[in-house]
């Protein structure tokens, strides 16, 4: 029997088994998906938040443990656990030498990322890079990794893990780390989750999944059944607003569309439904999944002209392009009076101010509902262009109860040798909205937390039998 | 991905209109991109929305500056990349994605198509395509013609000891003409050739700092070590620095065997010092040093080569890959060996042996894995360029 079985095989179950490993634990890590597609969303990652007192390596100035809490408070509206969003934001400022140490290389920001330069520590070569790094070092350090071993069943015992079961396969151990992600590849309970709209639709069978084909949140929902105290609300996701083009699962990072604050964004009736200018994109793009998913069919258009090109992050996909605004409706298929009122009231709304991208700009609309409060600017000069958007679910927030040592808690109850980490847990911390590369730190604090732990607890437990089995 | 591709070559049609990021009407005709070239403007369109890369080496720096990816940018990257395979095997694009994001092998592909494109004599481009027979039968021929020559002056190929005079069995003047010929004819065809591939990249004026940088580039390896110090892929998703280390045995080995070469032809010329040199001499020292090197570096680089992922690279190049290194593994072997028996029987073999090497190199260089060398030193100068006065897309605080 191993020490220590760790179900998952993204950043947090990996930081888990190299931390349990680390502590003398015996590790066997279950990966459900196969070889090439390991890592689960941590591969499609590209940074962490960190928390830094003053300039490190990568990470120039200072960003305080108040400011980052700030910043958790104000995007997740509140809906988040102090005593645990501080202790994530602490262990942000101590892990990445043993990031390091374990083969993760940090680099700069990207060309684009200028905005996070002092916040995030960029890996270089992005999630997968980092996920490598791991499986390598885990590897080197005697972790028994399998792959294509997703698990279906726990057995416990009054709250204590048992063992796991793959199939007909069972895998005992002293202690374990569920870190096996959250549901959003799984379409079914997304959709039962959102449910039916006043319109009749059912709003997520129109949603693509940015992040990972293989987090069915089976684990989850086992648990979930078994009477662990859950948290979070289903709905609640990491939701971009990404190409209506992008490929149902894993579209990842390149199927952002940027240049929504640059333009106007329309429904399918061709109306604008929310201030494209209220903040700095990397600030909003994150809520502009759900906004689409609230309009009818699910779909809204991002509508340019030629001033804006050139000024946001190349889209994968070319948009649809014209030489006029009735075209662009046409190829679009939006109904053509409707968009050419919408952009000329829009026009003539917009106030002359000095366009700035850079800083909150004095461009903004006047008597118009929405407002666009920054960088409007008439849409006037062609070609116009027009990228469809969808909303694109990177990860769920529902996930299981924890306390500060990552415990698994059944009616308020922590387990003993129980632990979780990662998406099925990030919802403690983050309740809703999201910012740029806060994930992956909670990721790696709770990963750290339950490897430590279950190492721990595997210790007491074999102590413990061993005297058992002294005495009979 | 159908989609995708038509949706890129539609983007590729519009962009030949549309100024170029530099500001700069695009005067470039149309030319019909190849099949080799399309894939890597598709899969540039991909890494430019992405840009996890972009610490790994030279080419996504060089791609962020660009929306767009037209013939000559295809090729300006395509040679800017090292091969190392750092960013495929970081890719979340990589295969089984549908997206099939393998830039080390798109961009190993044309580069083939760039050699053989600005081949001179342009026929000669076709040597390309089969090289691993190219060079076995430029081998074949020049042992042939050694040997010949040695028996026809000699009369046989075992004569006595002649004291390690190299002259006596062919004379120093035939030797500096026949090379000289061949080694003139192939800095003539690469030259060329680069000199072609650099006005169609056009790759804009040269700075002191821009070529300094450029200089440090090749001869350091530079984006052979991925970025963090810790070196370039080989078999799999580790890093290693043994890659650089065997180039740079291979390189300074090769230019150590052409120094030696060069002031043995300063001790004839000028000094009237005629070969054959004692061991404890400036051009046998550095023939010696420069031969370990070549010994060295092309055994790594060889063993590096039979273990590499098949997933690097065009799998289709390996033979050219491996000829190159064959004939410079071969060359030191057999220059060590005559320095070795220089004083015996077998000296006349041996040269024959040895020149006959030497010339197949010589006459495949222009036509050969050499190339790479020239095309990447200007590559790396254009980026120096481009990076110093080239503004990107204006991204601003996004």
């Amino acid at each position: 029997m191993v020490d220590v079985l760790v179900i998952g095989g993204g950043n947090a179950a990996l930081c888990a088994a190299l931390m349990a490993r680390e502590a003398g634990a015996s590790v066997l890590l279950l990966e459900s998906a196969p070889r090439e597609w390991r890592g689960g969303n941590s591969q499609h990652t590209r940074n962490l938040r960190c928390m830094h007192d003053g300039p490190q390596d990568v990470l120039v100035d200072a960003y305080p443990e108040e400011e980052y809490w700030q910043d958790l408070l104000k995007v997740t509206g509140g809906i988040t656990n102090e005593h645990l969003a501080r202790l994530t934001i602490r262990a942000s400022s101590t892990c990445r030498p043993w990031m390091r140490k374990h083969g993760v290389r940090f680099q700069p920001p990207l060309s684009g990322a200028l905005h996070v330069a002092r916040t995030n520590a960029f890996f270089m070569g992005g999630g997968k890079a980092l996920v490598n790094a791991y499986y390598r070092s885990a590897e080197a350090l005697g972790v028994r990794i399998l792959y294509e071993t997703p698990v279906d069943a726990i057995e416990l015992e009054g709250g204590r893990f048992v063992a796991a079961r793959s199939g007909s396969r069972r895998f005992e151990a002293h202690a374990c780390v569920l870190a096996a992600g959250g549901f959003e590849s799984n379409r079914e309970w997304l959709r039962e989750a959102w449910g039916q709209n006043e319109r009749g639709e059912w709003p997520a069978d129109n949603f693509l999944i940015r992040g990972t084909r293989f987090n069915n949140g089976n684990l989850l929902k086992f648990m979930i059944d078994a009477g662990a105290d859950r948290i979070g609300d289903p709905t609640q996701a990491h939701m971009v607003a990404i190409d209506a083009r992008a490929p149902l699962y894993d579209g990842g990072i390149c199927t952002r569309i940027d240049c929504v604050s640059l333009g106007v964004v329309v429904n399918r009736d061709a109306q604008r439904f929310y201030d494209e200018g209220e903040d700095f994109w990397p600030k909003r793009y994150a809520i502009w999944g759900r906004l689409v998913a609230q309009q009818p069919g699910q779909i809204a258009y991002s509508i340019i002209d030629a001033k804006a090109v050139g000024r946001f992050m190349p889209p994968v996909f070319p948009g649809e392009k014209a030489d006029s605004l009735p075209e662009l409706a046409r190829k679009l298929g939006l109904p053509e009076a409707g968009f050419v009122d919408t952009i000329t009231a829009y026009n003539a709304a917009c106030s002359t101010g000095t366009f700035d991208h850079t800083t909150l700009d004095d461009c903004h609309t006047a008597h118009l509902a929405p407002p666009k409060t920054h960088w409007a600017r008439p849409i006037d000069t062609a070609p116009f262009y027009g990228y469809a958007l969808r909303p694109g679910v990177t990860f769920t927030y529902l996930g299981l109860k924890v306390n500060d040592k990552a415990q698994v808690h059944f009616d308020g109850r922590p387990s003993d040798n129980l632990f979780v980490a990662g998406e099925m847990m990030a919802g403690n911390v983050l309740g809703k909205g999201y910012t740029a590369g806060v994930g992956m730190s909670i990721g790696t604090a709770f990963g750290r937390i339950a490897g430590t732990q279950a190492a721990q607890a595997a210790r007491a437990t074999s102590r413990q039998s061993g005297v058992q089995y002294a005495e009979a | 991905m159908q989609k995708l591709e038509a949706l890129v070559r539609e983007a590729h049609e519009d962009a030949a209109l549309l100024p170029t990021t530099s500001g700069r009407a695009r005067v470039i005709p149309i030319a019909r991109m190849t099949d080799n070239e399309t894939e890597v403007a598709r899969q540039m369109q991909i890494c430019n929305a992405c840009r996890y890369c972009e610490g790994f080496c030279a080419v996504f720096p060089a791609m962020t500056r660009r929306l767009e990816f037209g013939k000559a940018d295809v090729h300006y990257l395509a040679n800017l990349c090292h091969n190392c395979g750092a960013c495929y095997h970081s890719c979340q694009y990589a295969p089984p994605h549908e997206f099939a994001v393998n830039v080390p092998k798109a961009m190993a592909k044309v580069r083939l198509d760039t050699y053989s494109t600005y081949a001179w004599p342009a026929p000669a481009g076709a040597l390309y395509k089969r090289n691993g027979l190219t060079v076995a039968l430029a081998l074949a021929a020049s042992l042939a013609l050694f040997l010949m020559l040695s028996v026809m002056v000699n009369g046989g190929l075992v004569a006595a000891p002649s004291g390690g005079n190299f002259y006596a069995v062919f004379p120093h003047n035939q030797l500096a003409a026949m090379f000289g010929a061949v080694f003139g004819f192939a800095v003539l065809a690469l030259g060329i050739g680069v000199t072609r591939f650099w006005r169609d990249v056009d790759a804009g004026t040269a700075t002191a700092p821009a070529v300094a940088e450029a200089t440090r580039n090749v001869l350091t390896l530079t984006y052979l070590d991925g970025g963090h110090g810790d070196g370039c892929n080989e078999s799999d998703d580790g890093f290693t620095l043994a890659r650089r280390r065997f180039h740079h045995a291979t390189f300074y080995g090769f230019m150590l065997c052409f120094a030696a070469t060069s002031v043995a032809t300063l001790y004839h010329y000028v000094l009237g010092l005629e070969a054959p040199y004692p061991f404890f001499s400036v051009p046998v020292l550095l023939g010696t040093a420069g031969g370990i090197g070549l010994l060295i570096g092309p055994a790594g680089l060889l063993w590096l080569n039979l273990r590499r992922n098949p997933s690097h690279g065009d799998t289709a190049q390996r033979p050219m890959d491996r000829g190159f290194i064959v004939l410079l593994l071969l060359i030191s072997i057999t220059g060590l060996a005559l320095l070795a028996w220089r004083d015996t029987a077998s000296m006349a073999l041996l040269l024959s042996l040895h020149l006959g090497v030497v010339m197949a190199l010589f006459a495949t260089l222009p036509y050969g894995k050499f190339a790479h060398g020239v095309y990447r030193s200007a590559s790396l100068l254009k980026a120096a360029i481009e990076k110093r006065h080239m503004k990107g897309p204006n991204l601003g605080a996004d």
